[in-house]
């Protein structure tokens, strides 16, 4: 089937198989790695990217589910050189280790201070409950997003 | 702020399956169909249909291969248990690959698998390691035995005589998978008659010299390169079979090859932490004096005995903790069982060591009557004692454990605590509060002295490169050498190159595990600095021309300057690598760092719980920790490290188990099922500074890579019995969910 698809601003025409799902068709078909693949139970969200501005775990969307959407990934947030207030407040707050679930988990946190710019730290660990990390056991994470809330309060 | 994070924050990092080498070029995918049976004869592989799929280039079972088995992860474990590379006569677990497929695409090569036919004759399962310790179900019938390793007591009943207090508990350190968020991944290559392999590893060395071992060749000939890679925690240490038979699968169908499994696979194909059913026994005085302790080690070692099944021994040698008891003995023995095999998984054998002595703590103190915390304060190795050689034989190095403790009281407020549980209680309260107190002290960079090997070279352009065999999988590596070397050199840190796991241009290594990268990695590349500005001396001096006696070198600016002491007139690295080179040597050193001994990190930690008595829900609410790991090079990594492991260890405590039905099904085989923690169950963690340098390296450091898993396992346990301990509860096992805790109330209340 043919599929279009804006992806961090730019139309990307393709053909896909109907069962393809949108993960392997922005990283295999797109070539835009930075969206990783955690699991296979739609439980870990290192594939989250926003799909019209909202968080979606993109394992669990058919590309032909995306036709005529707008997607943005972790390497459309950055605007040129300048990061991402999101992007900025993760590396000021050591929010990453080994970095395979930080796409994803820099997206939900986009798409969760879209929905509440001025959340509390409960608020955060709970909008961020269906993004799995190993390493950073959250803290630095939750610091990251509140810092990034804050900041652009200010 | 790190050097790694702005590429992982924009366009992510370039993890195996993002690789691009021209070298993989045309690569196939690789397929495992895996057995679903836990144990079975293999009696018929029918592979004709797979062969004739679309896509299809190479279908292959065991009577295909021409491979030696797996390398053993220890000479102690039989050679009998040896794993092949895809299951042999009969099946041992759930998940062990049966069959290969290559294929042009990945999908092609899930759809091929379906028309793979195996004919299995089931054979009765043993998954229990207490049942398989009986030997009435052989696992390895060429073995005679499933048991993989026996490390026998030496004494009876004698240790325990004269103590006026005796208790004895049977408990569970369950079964854990590590989780790294990228699962394992790997690419092959056939590359003018050498393997150069890509992998998702801790330890690039080891997967060479795997390699070159099953496939009799040089070392040389071998070429192993990780990449970013996502997470390892241990599991990612050894070689698999998935990974080792990728040359051989390249070979055959004349083409690079890719593998990345399935979380599902993952979940039962990577090897499992812990998995210990211990005894404690401690005995002592009734003024809470603890004289003698036991521990009994049963490890589950899953049906390929391998690292897991030698962890014991540091299980063993940590046995009796912090503490200064006079008699202790440990037994341990290691079975196979119908289960996936069991590795190292962050901490290995040490928290497993640190869980038992903590809860005998705990038990010994409410049979004493006293407070927990008082208990260890009374039984810990005094700080002028150190070095302290235990009863294990094993000599800690420096510590001071009683200091650790009053830190980490204080900061937790531990008096208010006890005030507001003793309100609780009074009230008769539904949500009670439980706080638990451990005192940790583990091995790193061990179990016997470790080396690691490091290169500095100074370019002429000034700029540095070092070479390390230590290997980065999220610690920060680039970060924390980069500005070592920086510190060292003079050289600002945009001009320092960090290379590791690239076996091609590293020549030794060890690879990251066991907290030992700063403290050895480190150790050789701040020696190898110093040797490069030793080298640098005496062409400074005769650039200077002056003698070398004369010349001072200023690591804040890093120049050279002579006898008149004005840098200005001095030289930089620019003039003093450039004349090296010009000689014909780049001015470069190679160090390998042996350490006299391993080290000793150590700390207290406190957890504080609600634990809901009528639903048995637990919620930590307040985590305080003391990680001593010597003198801290970058605050910002040793706390994310303290960070992480904090909350590995608090899951194990409470939402996380590996488990099997009877017939050795996994129940647990997916994210969806097995209870990974997430933010929602954590709280922020309290971090309390303290640092006792250790005279072990030059740097004073040890390991932190591991310690807040270690600590804070214990303290969470130790939390949810103690917010039931009025109710008559003395023992909750891992992980304490809702189901277990209720249970726990309702058998003391009967």
């Amino acid at each position: 089937m043919q599929i279009s698809i804006t992806v961090n601003g730019r139309e990307r025409t393709s053909e896909v198989e109907p069962r393809t799902l949108l993960v392997h068709h922005i990283r295999d078909e797109l070539g835009l790695t930075g969206t990783n693949v955690g699991c296979d139970t739609t439980s870990c969200g290192a594939c989250t990217v926003l799909l019209d501005g909202e968080s979606v775990k993109s394992c669990t969307l058919l590309a032909v589910q995306a036709d005529g959407e707008s997607i943005t990934t972790i390497e459309g947030l950055a605007d040129g050189e300048k990061l991402h207030p999101v992007q900025a407040a993760f590396r000021e707050h050591h929010g990453l280790q080994c970095g395979f679930c930080t796409p994803g988990m820099v997206m939900a946190a986009v798409s969760l201070l879209a929905e509440q710019p001025d959340p509390t730290e409960h608020d955060v660990r709970e909008g961020l409950e269906g993004n799995l990390c190993r390493c950073t056991g959250y803290h630095n994470i939750v610091r990251a997003v509140l810092a990034a809330a804050e900041g652009s309060q200010a | 702020m790190r050097i790694e994070d702005p590429a992982l924050l924009t366009v992510g990092g370039t993890y195996v399956a993002d690789l691009r080498a021209p070298e993989l070029d045309g690569a196939a995918y690789v397929t495992y169909v895996r057995s679903t049976i836990a144990h079975a004869e293999i009696t018929s592989v029918d592979l004709t249909e797979a062969r004739s799929a679309p896509g299809v280039l190479g279908v292959f079972a065991a009577a295909d291969l021409d491979l030696d088995r797996l390398p053993s992860a220890s000479p102690i474990l039989p050679d009998a248990m040896r794993r092949p590379m895809l299951a042999t006569g009969r099946v041992r677990f759930v998940g062990e690959p049966v069959v290969a497929i290559v294929s042009e695409r990945p999908e092609q090569g899930v759809d091929a698998a379906d028309l793979v036919w195996i004919d299995y004759e089931p054979l009765p399962a043993v998954v229990d390691p207490t049942e398989a310790a009986r030997d009435e179900v052989l696992v390895h019938p060429d073995a005679g035995t499933n048991v993989a390793m026996d490390i026998a007591g030496r004494t009876g009943d004698e240790l325990f005589e004269g103590c006026e207090l005796v208790v004895r508990a049977e408990m569970v350190n369950q079964r854990l998978a590590a989780v790294p968020l990228e699962v394992r991944s790997a690419a092959s290559a056939w590359v003018d008659g050498r393997i150069w392999q890509w992998s998702s590893t801790q330890h690039a060395h080891g997967v060479r010299d795997s390699l070159a071992e099953v496939y009799g060749m040089d070392p040389a000939a071998v070429r192993v390169i990780a990449p970013d890679v996502g997470g390892g925690f241990g599991a990612k240490i050894g070689s698999t079979p998935e990974e080792v038979l990728l040359p051989w699968l390249a070979r055959q169908v004349g083409r690079p090859v890719r593998w990345t499994e399935t979380r599902s696979e993952n979940m039962v194909g990577m090897g499992h932490g812990r998995g210990q059913h211990q005894t404690v026994e401690i005995g002592g005085r009734r003024d809470g004096r603890v004289e003698a302790y036991r521990l009994t080690v049963l490890q589950d070692g899953g049906a390929y005995p391998s690292m897991g099944s030698v962890l014991p021994f540091l299980t063993r040698m940590m046995a009796p903790g912090t503490y200064d008891i006079a008699r202790v003995d440990v037994a341990a023995r290691s079975v196979a069982t119908n289960t996936t095999s069991t590795v190292a998984y962050r901490g290995a054998g040490r928290p497993e060591a640190t869980a038992a002595i903590e809860r005998a703590m705990d038990l010994f103190a409410a049979e004493a009557g006293l407070d927990p915390a008082e208990v260890r304060r009374r039984n810990v190795i005094p700080a002028d004692a150190f070095p302290h050689t235990t009863a294990m034989g094993v000599t800690y190095d420096i510590g001071d454990y009683e200091q650790a403790l009053d830190l980490v009281l204080d900061a937790a407020g531990y008096e208010d605590l006890r005030a507001e549980q003793a309100r609780r209680r009074a009230a008769d309260e539904q949500v009670q509060l439980g706080i638990g107190v451990s005192l940790y002290v583990e091995v790193t960079a061990g179990p016997r002295a470790g080396s690691e090997h490091a290169r500095v070279v100074v370019e002429s352009d000034g700029s540095a490169t070092v070479y390390t065999g230590s290997s980065s999988h999220g610690q920060g590596h680039h970060t924390a050498f980069t500005s070592l070397v920086s510190e060292r050199l003079g050289i600002a840190p945009e001009r320092i190159t960090i290379v590791h796991g690239d076996t091609d241009q590293v020549e030794r290594g060890a690879g990251t595990m066991g907290s030992r990268s700063l403290q050895l990695g480190g150790s050789a590349i701040h020696e190898a600095a110093g040797e490069v500005i030793e080298r640098a001396l005496p062409i400074a001096a005769r650039l200077l021309d002056t003698d070398v006696h004369e010349i001072r070198f200023d690591p804040t600016t890093g120049r050279f300057s002579g006898p008149d002491g004005s840098a200005a007139a001095g030289v930089g690295w620019v003039e003093v690598a450039g004349t090296s080179q010009f000689d014909g040597a780049p001015l470069a050193a190679a160090v390998d760092f042996t350490a006299e001994s391993p080290t000793y990190p150590f700390g207290a930690h406190v957890a504080v719980v609600d634990v809901d008595t009528e639903t048995g829900r637990v919620v930590l609410r307040r985590h305080i920790a003391v990680d001593d790991a010597g003198r801290i090079l970058n605050p910002l990594l040793a706390e994310g490290q303290r960070h992480g492991g904090i909350a590995q260890g608090a899951a194990q405590a409470l939402l996380e188990e590996v488990c099997f039905d009877e017939d050795g099904n996994p129940v647990t085989s997916n994210l969806a099922d097995y209870a990974v923690i997430s933010a929602a169950e954590l709280p922020s963690f309290e971090l309390v500074d303290m640092e006792t340098p250790t005279p072990i390296n030059p740097l004073g450091a040890k390991g932190i890579g591991e310690s807040g898993t270690i600590g804070s396992t214990p303290a969470v346990q130790s939390a949810v019995v103690d917010a039931l301990a009025h109710l008559g509860v003395r023992h909750v096992d891992m992980p304490a969910t809702p189901e277990r805790v209720w249970r726990a109330i309702r058998a003391a209340q009967t």
